[in-house]
């Protein structure tokens, strides 16, 4: 029965963790770039103008409202359009056609974003008020306020947020599949369809996602604790 | 921008809410069935009842709801045994398939919900409802119950948003509702962002009532201080 999970030509076994590495990769990228959106809308959705607030509300409501399916339709059919579109802003006129990777990462890293967002938020929320004030005082603005004294704060109290964003996110990428990206889901399919042994190669994936979700647990915990240190742990209070 | 696209897909498309609703709702019923079951099970104390219970929101929370709809549809129908049972003839059909692979998710994840809102019922009136005479069946369904009821509900009316997003995913076996209407009018119009903007909005005017509906559940029931 395990035959079919030998490496080389003969079995899956090496194509699978390949795209359990796949996975992995196009999970990280996207929550980076979750990450990145969410650090600029959560700061338009704290600053005080208007038009920046209504833009990030928005971005919020229609992702955490449609269906991630969708989005991915979106991005996979009309991804190459616009960006060739922007390309002939500047001048550009040839034909772009960005790879499912790059797809996939835009994607999901949109949807994760949307999360990432409302998380940073909560966190800058959460520091205190008097931190703002005190480095104003001492005479820090822009990075040296933000960067060194409000950033280690928010990455601390966001790092619970960001490992449940790591799982949606993580599972999230699953729905790229359709679009064509080898990772565990695809790979899976295509094993399952050559072998005729769709139960066999389900189980496989299935097992694949919860030692990666393990695996990323045991190291959101251990950052967690690393970063906590010095404060009240959560036991003890 | 083309508008008359737009417009005609609009009605192609509504053509799909039944299917998204019926889906939603029948998933949510069963699935709301499966999660008080799985979270009395969680919480009765017996390792027996309570490792297996564990284990299935484990197994859901950490893998995706794609890779389940495919055991469920493509999986399952491997075994001859499977196919000779009786229950072929549902498993058979990607609708019920659907249906049955969104009701142990939802069941999963509701049941963490209503777990928090057991476990968030003080031990006093527990304890009120014993002195008062009332037996273990009947402090369950008049006191614990009503007041879960109330401090679930929020995180309630989320895990249904999250269900009408989830359903359409049943779109990639086949069945043709929202998601799946619109995809065809993709692949045959290639004018993804017009029809994203069509599907879109109707996805949001759904969740848009779920999230009114909830709310003035909330403000009906008005809330309980658990403790």
């Amino acid at each position: 029965m395990f035959e079919v999970f030998s490496f080389g030509s003969s079995g899956w076994g090496d194509e699978m963790l390949m795209g359990a590495l796949m996975t992995v990769l196009v999970s990280a990228s996207s929550l980076l770039l979750g990450i990145l959106i969410g650090i600029i809308f959560a700061a338009c959705k704290l600053s005080n103008i208007f038009i920046l607030k209504i833009v990030a509300n928005t971005y919020t409501t229609i992702i955490r409202g449609i269906p991630e399916l969708l989005v991915i339709y979106l991005l996979f059919f009309g991804g190459s359009g616009a960006v060739m579109y922007i390309a002939k802003i500047f001048g550009y006129d040839g034909y772009i056609e960005l790879n499912a990777f790059t797809i996939g990462t835009i994607a999901v890293g949109s949807i994760s974003g949307a999360y990432s967002t409302e998380v940073i938020r909560g966190a800058v929320n959460s520091v205190h008020k008097g931190q703002f004030e005190a480095g104003k005082t001492l005479g820090l603005n822009g990075y040296g306020l933000y960067g060194r004294v409000i950033f280690p704060q928010v990455a601390r109290i966001a790092l619970p947020g960001i490992g449940n964003v790591w799982q949606i996110t993580l599972k999230d990428t699953a729905l790229i599949s359709v679009t064509g990206l080898v990772e565990i889901m695809r790979q899976s399919r295509i094993a399952a369809g050559s072998t005729h042994e769709p139960f066999i190669f389900y189980t496989a994936a299935i097992i694949l996602y919860l030692v990666i979700t393990r695996l990323s647990n045991i190291l959101f915990d251990k950052a967690e604790n690393t970063y906590s240190k010095g404060f009240v742990s959560k036991g003890a209070l | 921008m083309r508008f008359e696209l737009m417009y005609e897909s609009f009605f192609k498309i509504i053509e799909g809410i039944p299917l998204t609703l019926q889906v939603v709702s029948i998933s949510t019923v069963l699935g709301l069935a499966l999660a008080i079951i799985v979270a009395l099970m969680r919480i009765s104390g017996k390792k027996s009842m309570s490792i297996p219970a564990y284990y299935l929101v484990y197994l859901i929370r950490g893998t995706p709801l794609l890779l389940q709809l495919y055991f469920v549809y493509y999986g399952l129908g491997q075994f001859s045994f499977i196919r000779e049972s009786i229950l072929w003839p549902i498993l058979k059909e990607p609708y019920w398939c659907g249906i049955i692979t969104l009701t142990i998710s939802t069941g999963a994840y509701s049941s963490e919900i209503i777990r928090g809102g057991i476990l968030s019922v003080s031990k006093n009136f527990i304890e009120a409802s014993g002195a008062l005479g009332l037996n273990k069946i009947k402090t369950f369904l008049l006191i614990t119950l009503p007041i879960t009821v109330r401090q679930a509900l929020p995180a309630y009316g989320n895990e249904l948003i999250l269900m009408v997003k989830a359903s359409s995913l049943i779109s990639i076996i086949t069945l043709m509702e929202i998601t799946g209407i619109a995809r065809t009018i993709i692949s045959k119009t290639y004018a993804p962002v017009e029809i994203f903007l069509v599907a879109g909005s109707i996805y949001l005017i759904i969740n848009f009532i779920i999230v009114l509906a909830v709310g003035l559940a909330e403000r009906k029931l008005g809330t309980v201080k658990a403790n």
